[in-house]
């Protein structure tokens, strides 16, 4: 437990690294968006400019006084806006992370839904399934999005088309993004329980007389779990990082969208805070998913 | 009326030969048959068919009655209720017979509960009493355990018990002492003799040795290429066996005190893609006549049973 958490702290200190390096090599002087355009820039201007936010110092210092300030929660103030960089953060989250849950809802129960569907059923509706999910994720996710506001939201009305704040604004941006993760959930989910359904202790199973139904949810489904939920977990940690397009498209106010505004704009502080709150998001969903798994499977207890 | 009674049943899956050729055996109430060959002979088919648990694309004829009901003609319900109260299979490899993420509670008490809707509490006292019986210490703890967390002898007498929760009259024991160590097979035997004799189950003991066959059953059918080749009373088999191959059998295996020589059966056996035209033994067997290779020998009465085999023929 202890090792897992020194191996964790030590994944976001090796990515807060790369985030503050890459800003740092990035192209342009940040001066020149400081000061707000190149006919601003008097000589004294830029020095004082370059002193007020410490340009001069060392890339190593200016690293260790960043880290120093996100660590104690001050990720410092927007170049852009002005603000304090968790204020903006705090008005963004909810946003995405109502965006992630419901679409993570959404992908888990039609996902499974339909990889279950697939693999007890087989033939025919197997086929039907393979080939329908592979196709919605096939279509890339902004012609989805148009798509479905033109239909759902201007033809028939039945949700708004731009903005957030309740769950009916999250539906059509949920659905766009929970589409794309259908295939592989689907996939996964129908590809375990097959491995699973060959097992002998499945076939003892029917030999005592239980019904298809239960063995299919007792056993097949239950010993099909383990890759499910990491697949589940793993698809959730990296949606935590893409919702940029499908915030864009329906015009939500979230992180993805602060984040492209932010790059766009040059603006360090609030791209490394959310390039920083990315990393950690993904590594906290892929630790919890790795903590959930000896609950699955006994025998991952052991070694624990 | 015997308890099970398979009548000439033909089981063909795609291959040169069918897996089974018209194979006939009785099991009456409190007796033992054993089931004899080599792996591929079909031995551990002619279990799966008392539960119908065949291969979908299988062709069958012929007849399986458990107490006189034909299980390959029952509807789903019926053989639902056979599978979970009449009939019991126990398994070579109880690690893979018991699922991994289950506790061995859940094991003893699935039959119960789900499937005759017996109430959770009773189904639960069943299993400890089902543990305690089949010579497990401390039954309680154990049902909270999972089956990594026991041993191989430990595991098949948790196999054992769960066959025998729902009262069956039959035992389907098919290589179940064959996977584990010599000690606890000899332990788990003599659990299987102690709970059929206490409970007067009928057994189709299905092993690859023909020794432990002669010694734990009554009647042994030997079977060849998916036909029953000898079947006899295990003490005549023994002694004086007369189809060529049943000779063999107990030819090949070393014994101490009467040195003779180990006389391993020449070839090797029959795929399901070696077609017979007449005796399926004939390419290995030392006896062979012209006759052999072109018709199927019938099986003729011998000292106590009956064997196939055209050297037997008058």
């Amino acid at each position: 437990m202890i090792r897992k958490l020194a191996g964790l702290l030590a994944t976001l200190l090796a990515t807060s690294f790369v985030i503050f390096g890459a800003s740092y090599a990035a192209p342009g002087d940040p001066v020149t968006f400081l000061a707000g355009g190149k006919e601003n820039l008097t000589p004294e201007y830029i020095s004082a400019i370059r002193a007020q936010h410490h340009l001069d110092d060392p890339f190593l210092v200016q690293y260790g006084r960043w880290l120093g300030d996100a660590v104690t929660g001050d990720l410092g103030r927007s170049l852009q806006y002005n603000d304090q960089v968790s204020d903006l953060l705090a008005a963004r989250l909810p946003s995405t992370l109502g965006l992630v849950a419901y679409t993570t809802v959404l992908f888990v129960v039609f996902g499974v839904g339909l990889g279950v569907l697939a693999a007890v059923r087989g033939g025919r509706v197997d086929a039907a399934v393979v080939a329908g999910t592979t196709f919605a994720t096939s279509v890339p996710p902004f012609v989805l999005a148009t798509a479905l506001t033109s239909l759902f939201g201007v033809q028939l009305g039945w949700f708004p088309v731009m903005g957030g704040g309740s769950p009916w604004h999250l539906t059509l941006p949920a659905v766009t993004l929970a589409t794309g993760a259908l295939a592989i959930i689907s996939r996964v989910t129908r590809q375990a329980m097959i491995e699973q359904r060959e097992l002998d202790h499945v076939t003892v199973a029917r030999a005592s007389g239980l019904a298809e139904r239960l063995i299919v949810v007792r056993h097949v489904l239950r010993g099909a779990l383990g890759p499910i939920v990491t697949m589940c977990g793993l698809v959730t940690a990296g949606m935590l990082a893409g919702t940029v397009i499908v915030e864009t498209a329906f015009g939500l106010n979230g992180i993805g969208s602060l984040l492209v505004n932010a790059i766009n704009t040059h603006d360090f502080p609030v791209t490394q805070a959310v390039l920083l709150l990315m990393v950690t998001a993904y590594i906290a969903v892929t630790t919890l998913v790795e903590l959930v798994q000896p609950l699955i499977d006994p025998r991952a207890r052991r070694s624990g | 009326m015997m308890l099970l009674s398979v009548e000439g049943l033909t089981i063909e899956a795609g291959g040169r030969r069918p897996i089974l050729r018209d194979v006939s055996l009785a099991v009456g109430r409190g007796e033992i048959v054993g089931l004899v060959g080599e792996s591929g002979s079909g031995k551990s088919t002619i279990a799966r068919s008392v539960l119908r648990l065949l291969p979908s694309r299988a062709r069958v004829s012929g007849r399986v009655l458990v107490e006189g009901d034909d299980v390959l003609a029952m509807s789903p319900e019926a053989l639902r209720r056979l599978r979970a109260s009449r009939v019991s299979m126990i398994y070579q490899d109880p690690r893979s017979s018991l699922n991994p993420v289950r506790r061995i509670g859940d094991f003893l008490t699935e039959r119960l509960v789900h499937t005759l809707g017996r109430p959770k509490a009773e189904a639960r006292a069943t299993a400890v009493e089902l543990l305690a019986a089949v010579g497990m210490r401390d039954p309680e703890s154990r049902l909270r355990q999972y089956p990594h967390e026991l041993s191989g002898g430990m595991l098949q007498r948790v196999v054992i018990a769960a066959a025998l929760a729902a009262g069956p009259s039959l035992l389907l024991a098919d290589e179940a002492t064959s996977a584990l160590d010599v000690t606890t097979q000899a332990e788990t035997l003599a659990l299987l003799r102690r709970v059929q004799a206490e409970r007067e189950l009928g057994m189709l003991f299905i092993t690859h040795d023909l020794h432990l066959a002669a010694a734990f059953c009554d009647r042994v059918h030997v079977l060849y290429a998916g036909t029953v080749v000898e079947s006899r009373p295990a003490k005549e088999l023994f002694d004086s066996p007369r189809h060529p191959y049943t000779a063999g059998l107990l030819a090949c295996t070393p014994e101490l005190g009467a040195p003779r020589t180990i006389r391993p059966v020449p070839g090797r056996p029959p795929s399901l893609d070696d077609a017979f035209t007449g005796c399926p033994f004939a390419p290995r067997c030392p006896h062979t006549t012209e006759r052999c290779t072109t018709r199927h020998p019938e099986p003729v009465a011998v000292a106590g049973g009956s064997a196939a085999c055209h050297l037997l023929e008058v």
